[in-house]
């Protein structure tokens, strides 16, 4: 009896590991520095789907590993390199940034990793350079800024001033904008560290442009509407700006200032789908003191498209399988349409959006109409797989 | 026209903020042989302690003292507690501690305040523009910063030149061995210089809160252009780092502004812009380079 009590024990414990070993996900994402904010939101955004589950995705116990880029492609490098080789983590999600993007993500895959974009779509990896072992659930980083630029021609304006930091992202915004916009643009390009714009302040003022369009995500953008108010700018030159300039953090530190600013984005906090919904709930419940942005709804969604791949798969033990199971997007996005293109960046709705007072008096953003159906991008054409 | 003007007030503005940073600095560094990365920390201190107090009490003036104080307090902690134990050693121990220093402030202020951006709103009357000559509206507040910058400057001559804690700084800078040996409290002169230059510090981290976003790693943005400014001015030299602030304030603002503008008469768009916004963030460096190969020892050198 004691002998069949130990093997039974035994048997127990070796069987135990296989149940309780979770399968890995690897998350770099950008906390610190005045960026941080974004990191926290997706990072938050992805474990709040994993702890709906009660630990899991898609039924498979699942541990997030984070670690902070601090916005330095050489850390996302290393960080992504000790993921695969240290920690033997397949998949890997959470960068912020397109130039941490742009160094981590070709290693990453090169390696036969998954990598699943949580925010950079940068245009260098979306076209002739596509891989079927990278996704994007966010938007290609052109596709988020021309959504802008077609609201900004349907506006009736005609000349505008861009303004964008100098890298890759913000090469891409300023060349997205122009591509719907159609009008006479004026490029301003600032530095990614840069705080102060007084300068371009001068620069807008004397240009007086019809509208103005900037690309200044996090902290960035928070100088930038307060300068551009300060300057007395606000009321005389209207803006159209895309999501990452006008997140709800970036709203509650301008304030009521920011009341008539009309936006584009591919999801917002008012939108009328269930996901989206519980989304909304889940987050006031847990952080009922931070805003929810569109960085911590990319975040859930990537973890819900994980989800829906791992109820198929059971985890990451035939990564072809995973690839393909991944590639259906079979999950309801929390902005209703979403489809991978050829290039797996997604296919999806644009909107319109306009700040107003909400019913607390504070401003929030309110969805208007829909800009752009299915849109994809246009690298997809350039890609070959 | 006007906008050259404008830009010009811009550079003021931006140099005047580099004055407050780097007349602390230099001193630290002129007085004490004390490499301080941390300084940039002290910065965000005067940011996050007055902007917070501002955001409780609703008044942006009450601000002001809290941000002084805590500045200060944080100042006499990191001199008492570590700079003190590494007067003799070399550069690359302080370096190294005040790295560290750093890092544990950026934490504590993530733990105590989180990763989002803290926010002031001015009062009323500093909201807006003033129209200083006709057509040029100017932000209020970026003027109120331009008269503190240069009450500050002003004080602190009269400081400097004349009192006598002055004249033992000057002394300090000049001689800091013969100081000790004619019997005063180096100590104590020590403590009072780093406190000073923190109370600047915090000074300048909150006059920039309202511009600027309030967020963790603010001061280390800032802290390079300071170095930049202290080594043109002369390491030491009050006087060197008003001078070097404004030199930089006005020429970085000009550059960015106006460069690729000039370089696109000449060349095609996108390459000017590329090009221009190039030369012009490197313009500071090279400035320095340049005022380094003719006077080694910065705009106005101190001592021997």
């Amino acid at each position: 009896m004691k002998r069949l009590l130990t093997a039974i024990s035994l048997l127990a414990l070796t069987s135990l590991p296989a149940l309780a070993d979770p399968v890995k996900i690897g998350m770099i994402t950008t906390l610190s520095g005045p960026p941080g904010y974004l990191g926290e939101q997706i990072r938050d955004g992805f474990q709040l789907a994993v702890e709906k589950e009660g630990g899991k995705l898609g039924g498979v116990d699942v541990e997030v590993v984070v670690e902070d880029d601090g916005l330095k492609p050489g850390n996302g490098l290393q960080i992504a390199d000790k993921f695969m080789n240290e920690e033997g983590i397949k998949l890997i999600t959470g960068i912020v940034f397109s130039n941490v993007a742009g160094a981590a993500v070709p290693e990453i895959v090169d390696n036969g990793a998954i990598y699943i974009s949580p925010n950079a779509g940068p245009s260098n990896l979306a076209g002739a350079s596509c891989n079927k072992n990278y996704f994007v659930v966010s938007w290609q980083n052109d596709a988020l800024h021309e959504a802008t630029g077609v609201a900004a021609k349907k506006l009736g304006y005609k000349t505008a001033v861009a303004l964008a930091p100098n890298y890759q992202a913000g090469k891409d915004s300023i060349a997205g904008f122009k591509r719907e916009f159609g009008g006479e643009v004026t490029e301003i390009y600032t530095a990614l560290d840069q705080t102060d714009f007084a300068s371009e302040m001068a620069q807008i003022r004397a240009a007086a442009p019809d509208v103005v369009f900037q690309f200044h995500p996090g902290g960035l953008g928070i100088a930038f509407l307060k300068q551009y108010q300060q300057a007395g700018l606000l009321g005389q030159i209207p803006m159209v700006l895309s999501e990452p300039s006008l997140d709800s953090v970036i709203l509650g530190a301008v304030g009521d200032a920011a009341i008539g600013i009309k936006g584009t984005t591919h999801w917002a906090a008012d939108f009328d789908n269930e996901a989206s919904k519980e989304l909304v709930s889940a987050w006031k419940a847990k952080y009922p003191d931070r805003p929810l942005t569109t960085y911590g709804q990319q975040g859930y969604d990537t973890a819900r498209l994980i989800a829906s791949a791992f109820a198929k798969t059971g985890g990451v033990d035939d990564m072809d399988a995973l690839q393909a199971a991944l590639k259906e997007a079979n999950f309801d996005s929390t902005r209703g349409n979403f489809a991978f293109g050829n290039n797996q960046h997604p296919v999806q709705d644009w909107f319109l959006t306009e700040v107003v007072a909400g019913a607390d008096g504070k401003p929030e953003i309110k969805t208007v109409e829909k800009l752009r159906e299915a849109a994809g991008d246009i690298y997809a054409a350039e890609c070959k797989m | 026209m006007i906008l050259v003007i404008e830009q010009i007030l811009n550079g003021l503005q931006f140099g005047v903020m580099l004055f407050l940073l780097a007349a602390g600095l230099t001193l630290i560094f002129g007085i004490m042989g004390v490499i301080n990365l941390a300084h940039g920390s002290l910065y965000m201190i005067g940011a996050y302690a007055g902007t917070w107090v501002a955001m409780e009490t609703g008044s942006f003036w009450i601000g002001i003292p809290a941000a002084l104080v805590a500045a200060a307090l944080t100042g006499f902690a990191i001199e008492t507690l570590v700079i003190r134990r590494l007067y003799t050693r070399d550069h690359l121990d302080q370096v190294l501690a005040t790295f560290g220093l750093i890092l544990i402030f950026n934490q504590s202020v993530t733990l105590i305040f989180g990763r989002q951006p803290l926010f002031t709103s001015l009062p009323g009357f500093f909201e807006g523009s003033v129209e200083i000559i006709p057509g040029l509206p100017y932000p209020t507040y970026r003027l109120l910063i331009i008269a503190v910058g240069l009450l500050v400057a002003l004080g602190l001559y009269f400081l400097i030149n004349r009192t006598r804690i002055g004249m033992l700084v000057r002394a300090g800078a000049t001689n800091r061995d013969m100081v000790r040996a004619l019997g005063v409290d180096i100590r104590l002169l020590y403590t009072i210089v780093f406190g000073l230059g923190a109370l600047l510090a915090g000074l300048a981290g909150f006059m920039a809160a309202p511009i600027l976003a309030v967020q963790v790693g603010m001061g280390e943005q800032i802290l390079l252009v300071t170095f930049v400014v202290v080594v043109i001015g002369g390491v030491g030299s009050i006087r060197g780092a008003f001078v070097a602030g404004i030199l930089l304030g006005v020429s970085d603002t000009l550059l960015r502004a106006f460069l690729p503008g000039l370089l696109r008469q000449v060349m095609t768009g996108p390459e000017a812009d590329a090009l221009g916004v190039g030369i012009a963030s490197t313009g500071i460096y090279l400035l320095m380079v340049i005022v380094l190969l003719f006077r080694p020892k910065g705009l106005f050198p101190v001592g021997s």
